[in-house]
């Protein structure tokens, strides 16, 4: 088991992280924005699932199951609403969508 | 008790009625208004019923201020001086109201005009019924602010809002005497209660008599005297305080009858009398009052000769008349000030009234010079000014008559200096009214050819109060008739009005002219009013257009310019105070307090609009500020803590 170190999960979760929060920060199409926000969930699933690991601890292990369904749940919200966006506004481009702009 | 209280309440509902119904209401307003005042009419008869078979009585409504030894109750005074006081205010408040229907029905205003006058009937009827000073000065302001209001109610001329503005500083001046007379009253006595007051000082009157040192020290009552004097200086138009009444002419014609005419200006009169045990132990302020009201009644006539404008002439009369009433007060003939003042409310209320119905006929034109010749035009408007204006001169068995006549002969008794005074400004009195008289209705027509065409008598309910008035200005003498004519139970308004507290204290002046000499007194009056009425009759009635507008040189000119002393106020008051205000703008305003406010808030605009810049209202930017907040916050906790 330990092949690989811990270390190593370390690093990729908070890169995977990473890698979201900037397509989050310089993207503009909405659907991107949502697989960028579902890959820092993600990263931050894998890391829990590490440091619960790390520690024996299997509380990590249960939150990760409930974080995974409610990001199912999530996605679907989340994808509804942008092909309502769309279909009001002809376009997916967030830097548009500034009605509420005050 | 709840006579008393259907009066007091019934012209407060109708001002409310009236103030929320406001336009809506349109012509219903007057009809609410009058009723309003003619329902405290009828409670005002069988209050007076009450108090002829029972006597004065007290109305506590409630205690409203209870602080330490001093009990300020909510109460109402019912005895004979209120209830005639009563009975003038409603009654000729009931006949305002009438021709005020006729006379607003084309203003837009008709429901807050008529609001306000039911608000000044209330606050009137406080101020002669309340039974200690709080009530009175409740009153009193009340009746100043409706005066403000109604004087104001053309708001849209900036002349009429600055005499409305005048006269309620004017007022100010004499209210803050009066208020220190009250707090004089409650160091004093402790109390403000009329009746307890009227007590001590009838206590007083008679250890003094009797010799002895008295309660409190003579100077005392002078200065709380003099205190409530200067309170009915201000009220009651008198000098210095008198250039507001003049000014007062820009409200509408009925509030002139009613307000600066018939009740308002006459509360002074009534505050005197009712403190009148407190004045007859104060010598000096009877004096002081004397000189201020003989100066008074001068200068008024003096001025009114001298005036163009008719409801001018009729205010400054009043200011005169007035004059005439504080001095039958400081000579002590207080019952013949009230008979003045009551025949002085029918006489003048319809002069200013038919003043109202003969500016309604000539469209809107005040200026005596430019009428002349109305007698057939608009004959009862004609006839009733002509009885009014007998009334006022006094000609014989006219109401004026009687009364100007019981005050001549107090006069003449105290002094005959005081009565010479006293016969120039009846004199006066006649040359000016039978001018105002002769260029308004005698000689020819002098206005334009549109007023002429246009002129009509005024509606029934305007001429109807005028008629009511008029029978009242003839007959009015009858409430007093001299000693001469019946004897001395004839005197009957004298005799119910010494029955009041304040009066029954001071011991009566028994001394009585003799019959011949009475009679005497009459006749140099009545030669007086004939001589001086027919001259100055035919002298206006042949006077030409040319003499009529040629200008005016010397004395004349000085009283055409009321003897310049609204300009000396101006000059002495006015303007040093303006300057002060200027040098506060100018000064401290913009050099001081100007850059700190200001500066404050362009420091803070300024900081706003560098802040701004972060909130442009892209979702993008506001994640990269919570990104760099995130890895701040994080980083500090890795690195620092």
């Amino acid at each position: 088991m330990n092949l690989i170190g811990f270390e190593n999960y370390l690093w990729l979760g908070s890169a995977l992280f990473c890698i979201g929060l900037l397509g989050v920060l310089v993207r503009r199409n909405v659907i991107i924005l949502l697989m960028c926000i579902e890959l820092m969930l993600n990263a931050s699933n894998l890391l829990l699932v590490v440091f619960a690991k790390m520690f024996g601890n299997m509380n990590g292990h249960i939150f990760v199951f409930f974080s995974m369904l409610v990001a199912a749940a999530e996605v679907s919200v989340g994808l509804a609403l942008i092909v309502l966006i769309y279909r009001k506004f002809r376009t997916i481009d967030s830097s548009f969508l500034d009605k509420l702009k005050g | 008790m709840i006579l008393a209280k259907i009066l007091i309440l019934s012209p407060i509902i109708g001002f409310l009625i009236n103030l929320i119904g406001g336009k809506k209401l349109g012509k219903v307003s007057g009809i609410i208004g009058t009723a309003a005042v003619f329902i405290s009419f009828i409670c005002a008869l069988l209050m007076y019923r009450k108090v002829v078979s029972t006597g004065a009585y007290d109305v506590p409504l409630f205690t409203w201020m209870h602080i330490s030894t001093i009990h300020i109750g909510f109460n109402l005074w019912v005895d004979e001086l209120s209830t005639w006081m009563m009975l003038i205010i409603t009654g000729i408040g009931t006949l305002i109201h009438i021709y005020s229907i006729g006379y607003m029905s084309h203003d837009k205003g008709i429901g807050r005009f008529f609001a306000y006058l039911n608000l000044f009937i209330f606050s009137m009827l406080m101020l002669v019924l309340g039974g200690n000073f709080i009530m009175l000065f409740i009153g009193w302001e009340g009746v100043g602010l409706c005066s403000y209001l109604l004087i104001g109610f053309w708001f849209k001329n900036v002349d009429y809002g600055h005499a409305a503005r005048k006269a309620f500083i004017m007022n100010r001046i004499g209210d803050l005497g009066l208020l220190l007379g009250i707090f004089l009253c409650i160091q004093t006595f402790g109390t403000i209660n009329f009746n307890e007051i009227n007590s001590i000082a009838a206590e007083d009157l008679a250890l003094k008599a009797s010799g002895q040192l008295g309660l409190f020290q003579p100077y005392i009552y002078t200065a709380i005297t003099l205190c409530l004097f200067i309170g009915a200086m201000g009220k009651s138009a008198q000098l210095p305080l008198y250039t507001w009444l003049p000014d007062a002419m820009a409200g509408p014609t009925p509030v002139s009858a009613l307000i600066h005419a018939a009740t308002m200006v006459t509360a002074g009169i009534y505050l005197v009398v009712r403190n009148a045990a407190l004045f007859e132990l104060a010598p000096f302020t009877l004096d002081f009052i004397l000189v201020i009201g003989m100066a008074t009644s001068i200068l008024g006539a003096l001025i009114g000769l001298f005036q163009n404008d008719i409801k001018k002439v009729l205010a400054y009369s009043t200011v005169s008349q007035l004059g005439l009433m504080f001095v039958a007060l400081g000579v002590g003939a207080y019952t013949s000030a009230m008979f003045h003042l009551t025949t002085h409310a029918f006489f003048k209320a319809l002069l200013f009234l038919g003043a109202g119905s003969v500016i309604h006929a000539m469209s809107g034109e005040q200026n005596i010079l430019s009428m002349g010749g109305l007698k057939n035009k608009i004959k009862l408007t004609h006839l009733t000014f002509a009885i009014g204006t007998l009334a006022i001169i006094g000609a014989p068995l006219m109401s004026g008559f009687f009364s100007k006549d019981e005050i001549l002969e107090k006069l003449y008794n105290h002094s005959l200096i005081i009565w010479g005074f006293a016969l120039a400004s009846a004199a006066i009195t006649i040359i000016y009214m039978v001018r105002v008289y002769t260029l308004t209705f005698s000689g020819k027509f002098r206005g334009t050819k549109e007023q002429e065409d246009h002129l009509h008598e005024s509606p029934s309910s305007m001429t109807l109060p005028l008629i009511i008035l008029a029978i009242l200005s003839i007959f009015g003498g009858v409430l007093n008739l001299p000693h001469l004519i019946g004897g001395g139970s004839s005197q009957k308004m004298g005799l119910w009005l010494s029955k009041i507290n304040s009066l029954k204290a001071i011991p009566a002046h028994v001394s009585h002219l003799s019959h011949s000499m009475e009679i005497m007194l009459m006749l140099i009056a009545t030669v007086l009013v004939v001589i001086l009425g027919s001259l100055s009759y035919f002298k206006y009635n042949k006077q030409t257009d040319a003499e009529l507008n040629q200008p005016r040189l010397g004395f004349s000119l000085w009283g055409e310019h009321k003897f310049y002393v609204d300009e000396l106020y101006h000059n002495l008051f006015v303007k040093p105070l303006e300057a002060l205000a200027d040098f506060f703008f100018y000064y401290i305003e913009h050099c001081f307090i100007q850059p700190i406010t200001f500066g404050s808030s362009r420091i803070a605009y300024s900081v706003g609009q560098l802040l701004r810049i972060i909130q442009n209202g892209n979702i993008e930017y506001y994640l990269v500020y919570l990104s760099i907040g995130a890895v701040l916050v994080l980083s500090l906790s890795m690195f620092v803590f």
